[in-house]
């Protein structure tokens, strides 16, 4: 081309990134890579091609990890643990703060070797992926140092098996393995088979920084290795990044098993501009939000909520701004989009587009013009779209975005929150009292203001509902791999009496049942049937009615309804409860009766128990409106607001043991942080809790808040943990009761907690009247505001 | 409306001029900016676009054609202002050109921009090249002198032979609000101009918001503006990426709205090659192709054009250049 021709044309030439550095790398190991276990490299074992999705050329071979290699990285990391943690805090920091300069260093081989793997543009490689994966290293080093001061009472899980994906292999790498090691943890890594070389290179730099052996194991391989991870018995903790589909099953496999879990799942996440939002900026966000990496994000905002009054004349901005994205060669350092990172992925997408397209929706693609060979894609819109279609309500993990419209903010709430994943928002107004009425009432973990896409080790990132649970990322990253210390001493709960067979009877003649509470009202239950009640000599003590499945029903819709009650000011709450407390104590000798002639407890004995139920209320009533966020430090001039937030629906099943004071302990912190509660109390000794709604009644609790439904615990809770309505389980019971409600939790994905047949002391206030429930009464959203008049 | 990317250039003779249009304050209500969005996509502009080899050449030889040359100083005077038309005249080394094989693209600055009291001298010197001759006028930089003293300025500039008259607006009526006043003063600029094309300077480092950048570029081309332009290079924070991209975007809307296609050009602070290539990614990227034309891009600039040079020197040679050895501006 001619500096004339080009003079005229003003076109943009060829700027290609050189990948000579990245060649040299692979050339140098022969191309062909082992796994890194105990600080060295194996030898190639059974392999699998790593290629280039841009040009379809084959970069290096990737050793099959198998069974024996999971065993051996795990048995490396079990080895490495003691040592580890039993460092200073000084010392892990100073490994991770080495790590954190060495990648810095290498930089720009480590952006070339990402781009030439996951075919993303040489832009995001350089100025997003590596700097961030640098800047996860360099806070989480502070971490690991003042680790004992800012986490007391917790410890590590042991070893990690972490599972990443391909869309940012070294970034996701990052998020997995600083915490883990500012923790105390060892760990065991498979990056994607599509994308390991970033991961290898970075074993390198383990290696270089002097990381003792076993600390880090990265195992390379498909789906089977990582299913062999998840299922080694040696692991203690698994972390995975991935599809919803891929998490459920990881849940699945892990039920029962005691072993820490936090997921990090897909998303389809609402990118809502208002009317009065700076136009040209939102397109522009955009851009970053679904045409960023292709669109292969989990918190990519895929789905435009547009007010409908600037409908039309956003769209006509957006298809303008889709014309002028360059599509091609990722090695370009003026490319907008690169290569898909497979051609199973583009015929995914394409396939998920031929059945839009079947459903009536209207297709826009960029003006871009495409490379011949490579997994390319123009950027696209869909428009003619409704909630009821496939394209809105999947994930595509491309670069296609589905636009509708909304009427008001209500209504854009509402298309928002109409999805079952929840991790990202991202909402333009000029208006921050519209913007701060939004943000909180959009189920997400992450939501951006006037800006998208912005990622920082400060803050924590993770998912609503079925985007996952657990954060990466800021002092709410580091709890997830860190767990409470005082569990390992936990015996197992004794062995109670059998209890004596029940007894159902037709309660229709003469009702001397206590009813269930459901709805604020006292309730008979659905199936007319009542199960006795004994005393511990075997004396009958009355009757409770015998739950069922529709009553659990009513029970979960009648507590969605009142999910207003997160809403309410903290000190309402509060109030409530210490209401609650007041009233309790009023009739404190008529419990501590009851709970007597149900348990044979001593007098003092149970005297003491509803005295530790007025105190427990207190210290959450006292809770309510303390236990609240943080503002992170984040590298740009924004405000990032975690905001603590309800996890919406509990269901607790409490356990035989201290018949009110453990279901107190559990329902106390749960309505003290704004959740509505389904209840299923002592299966055994029921009765204290049937009392308890008399007290409810009396204290100004909202009708909906809290639901007792009594009857057998275990199909009780099968059916609350399999309801898509309860957002949460805490199930008090047997090993085997856990396994099936965690199991049964993938329906949605619902946080779980479980004892698994673990005796934990409910008198304990030390543990029970502090942040222990809390934590797990809550979830955190992040939410950014940029500034700048 | 569409934005297509011209793919050759036509002649500017084409262009249709702003008419003047009502000032319409519901719109100008409507005029918001984001600071933040504006700084982050300000920040992406040179990291997403570049341009290399004969790429990179081309660009900026097209950058001289873009450049009003300029001299604003208290202490200028009629050699100094003959010096810089000399270099107008032969913006690039001869010899450059050659070896680039640009000799035959009739490369000089889009204008050659002064004081009131040189324009005649700047004619003179710049006698048959059909370089216009820019004068900055209206009480240059701060506009604070009565109304007609102003106005007449102008008519003295246009009558010393200036075709476009750089004018500063009172940055005060934005501060105040006072959208009516700074339209009716511009559209009395406007007429005053004649023939000659109008470039209205905001002051934008003086008007505090973005938001306030944006409105005061809506009023200028409702007035009449031919240009809208950044800064005198008098005040302490002048032309930068983000406050282009508030300015750029309002043209863009009033082109979709009016059809009219109206100048921008950033001044002040632009001094280095590099920086010119961003600028003119800048235009491309949220304008089109039209605006690396003359008529509808320059920069304000005097050292800019050195730097340039000795990046083409750079490109010719493949040796590094040194300003020294460029005929100083």
């Amino acid at each position: 081309m001619q500096i004339k021709e080009i003079f005229s044309s003003m076109d943009y030439g060829p700027a290609p990134e050189s990948a000579d550095m990245a060649h040299d790398w692979l050339d140098g190991h022969g191309r062909k890579f082992g796994h890194f276990i105990d600080g060295a490299f194996t030898k190639p074992g059974k392999i699998f091609a790593s290629t280039n999705p841009a040009t379809e050329e084959k970069l290096a071979d990737i050793t099959n990890g198998t069974k024996a290699d999971v065993d051996r990285a795990v048995k490396a990391a079990r080895e490495a643990f003691e040592p580890w943690k039993a460092l200073s805090g000084f010392e892990r920091a100073k490994y991770l703060y080495a790590i954190a300069r060495l990648i810095q260093k290498e930089s720009r081989l480590f952006a070339v070797l990402e781009t030439l793997d996951n075919g993303k543009p040489i832009r995001e490689s350089r100025d997003a992926d590596i700097p961030l994966a640098i800047r996860h290293f360099y806070h989480h080093a502070g971490w690991a140092q003042h680790l004992e001061r800012e986490f007391p009472g917790r410890e590590p899980y042991g070893v990690c098996g972490q599972i990443i994906p391909w869309n940012f292999p070294l970034l996701m790498m990052s998020w997995k393995i600083a915490p883990a090691l500012a923790a105390g943890n060892t760990l065991v890594l498979k990056p994607a088979e599509f994308t390991s070389l970033t991961a290898l290179l970075f074993a390198e730099i383990c290696a270089k920084a002097g990381l003792p052996e076993g600390v880090v194991n990265i195992v390379t391989g498909a789906g089977e290795t990582g299913a062999a991870l998840v299922e080694h018995k040696g692991v203690d903790k698994i972390a995975f990044t991935g599809s919803t589909e891929v998490g459920k099953i990881i849940r699945k496999a892990t039920a029962g098993t005691g072993k820490g879990l936090s997921l990090e799942l897909g998303g389809k996440s609402p990118y809502i501009v208002f009317e009065d939002a700076d136009m040209d900026s939102a397109i522009e966000g955009l851009v970053d939000a679904i045409w960023f990496n292709q669109g292969q994000v989990c918190c990519a905002g895929s789905r435009l909520l547009v007010h409908e009054s600037i409908e039309k004349r956003f769209i006509e901005k957006l298809k303008t701004r889709m014309d002028n994205l360059r599509v091609g060669d990722p090695l370009d350092k003026a490319i907008d989009i690169g290569a898909l990172i497979d051609p199973v992925q583009l015929g995914r997408i394409s396939d998920l587009l031929a059945i839009g397209e079947k459903e009536g929706c209207s297709r826009y693609e960029g003006g871009a013009n495409l490379p011949n060979q490579g997994c390319f894609m123009k950027p696209t819109l869909i428009t003619d779209v409704s909630p009821a279609h496939t394209l809105v309500s999947e994930e595509i993990f491309g670069p296609v975005l589905v636009a509708m419209s909304f009427r008001d903010h209500n209504e854009a709430v509402e298309l928002a929150n109409n999805t079952k994943y929840g991790l990202a928002a991202t909402i333009w107004s000029e208006n921050i009292n519209l913007a701060l009425d939004i943000a909180p009432r959009i189920k997400a973990g992450v939501v951006w203001i006037n800006c998208t896409n912005q990622l920082d080790a400060a803050v924590g990132f993770g998912g609503y509902k079925e985007s996952g649970f657990g954060r990466e990322g800021g002092a709410e990253g580091m709890v997830a791999y860190l767990k409470p210390a005082f569990e390992k001493a936990l015996k197992p709960t004794p062995a109670s009496p059998a209890a004596k067979s029940v007894d159902l009877r037709d309660t229709h003649a003469v009702d001397r049942t206590a009813k269930m509470y459901i709805g604020g009202k006292q309730t008979r239950g659905d199936s007319g049937y009542a199960r006795e009640v004994f005393a511990p000599g075997g004396n009958s003590l009355g009757e409770v009615s015998e739950g069922n499945r529709k009553d659990i029903r009513n029970a979960v819709e009648a507590a969605r309804k009142a999910l207003g009650w997160g809403s309410k000011t903290a000190h309402l709450r509060a109030q409530i409860l210490y209401f609650l407390a007041e009233n309790l104590d009023y009739r404190g000798s008529e419990f501590a009766d009851r709970i007597r002639s149900m348990t044979g407890a001593t007098g003092p004995a149970a005297k003491r128990e509803v005295e530790l139920c007025v105190e427990r209320l207190f210290a959450f009533a006292g809770w309510a409106d303390k236990y609240d966020g943080a503002v992170h430090n984040v590298p740009m001039r924004a405000i990032a607001t975690a905001m603590v937030e309800p996890i919406g629906v509990i269901a607790i099943a409490a356990p035989d043991e201290s018949p009110l004071l453990a279901s107190i302990a559990m329902l106390a912190p749960a309505i003290a942080m704004g959740n509505s509660v389904v209840l299923v109390p002592s299966e055994k000794h029921p009765l204290s809790m049937t009392d308890f709604y008399q007290v409810i009644e009396t204290s100004d609790v909202p009708a909906g808040v809290v639901n007792i439904v009594t009857g057998d615990r275990f199909s009780l809770s099968k059916t609350l943990a399999e309801h898509d309505g309860v957002d949460a389980m805490w199930f008090a019971g047997s090993a085997k009761g856990a396994e099936m409600v965690e199991k049964a939790s993938i329906g949605n994905l619902k946080q779980t907690w479980t004892t698994r047949g673990r005796a934990f002391d409910w008198a304990d206030k030390d543990i029970m009247e502090g942040k222990y429930f809390l934590e797990r009464a809550t979830q955190v959203k992040n939410i950014w505001i940029p500034y700048g008049a | 409306m569409k934005l297509q990317a011209v793919k050759d250039m036509e002649p500017a003779g084409a262009h249709e001029r702003n008419p003047g249009f009502e000032l319409d304050l519901d719109w100008v209500d409507r005029c918001v900016m984001n600071r933040s969005a504006l700084e982050r996509r300000a920040a992406t502009i040179g990291t997403r676009r570049t341009v290399k080899k004969q790429w990179q050449a081309a660009w900026l030889l097209k950058a001289i054609t873009l450049i009003d040359l300029t001299t604003l100083n208290s202490d200028d005077t009629p050699g100094r202002v003959q010096r810089l038309c000399a270099k107008a005249r032969q913006p690039v080394r001869g010899d450059i050109l050659e070896a680039l094989g640009a000799q035959n693209l009739s490369i000089k600055p889009g204008a050659v921009c002064v004081y009131h009291n040189f324009v005649e001298t700047a004619v003179e010197a710049l006698e048959g090249t059909n370089i216009p001759v820019a004068a900055v006028s209206t009480a240059f930089p701060h506009g604070l002198i009565p109304l007609e003293l102003r106005v007449a300025q102008i008519e003295a500039s246009v009558k010393a032979g200036a075709k476009e008259i750089d004018i500063v607006i009172e940055r005060g009526q934005v501060l105040r609000g006072d959208w009516q006043g700074l339209y009716e003063q511009i559209k009395a600029f406007r007429a005053a101009c004649g023939e000659a094309h109008m470039k209205t300077i905001l002051g934008t480092g003086e008007l505090a918001t973005l938001s306030n950048v944006a409105k005061a570029s809506l009023v200028c081309m409702l007035a009449g503006a031919d240009f809208i332009k950044t800064s005198t290079g008098k005040e302490k924070v002048n032309a930068n990426l983000q406050t282009s991209l508030a300015m750029v975007r309002m043209i863009r809307w009033f082109r979709d709205e009016t059809g009219i296609e109206i100048g921008y050009k950033p001044a002040g602070g632009i001094s280095s090659a590099k920086d010119a290539l961003t600028y003119m990614a800048l235009m491309k990227e949220e304008l089109g192709n039209n605006w690396l034309r003359p008529h509808l891009f320059r920069f304000g600039a005097s050292s800019l054009l050195t730097d340039i040079e000795r990046q083409l020197e750079h490109q010719a040679t493949g040796r590094y250049a040194a300003a020294y050895r460029q005929p100083m501006v």
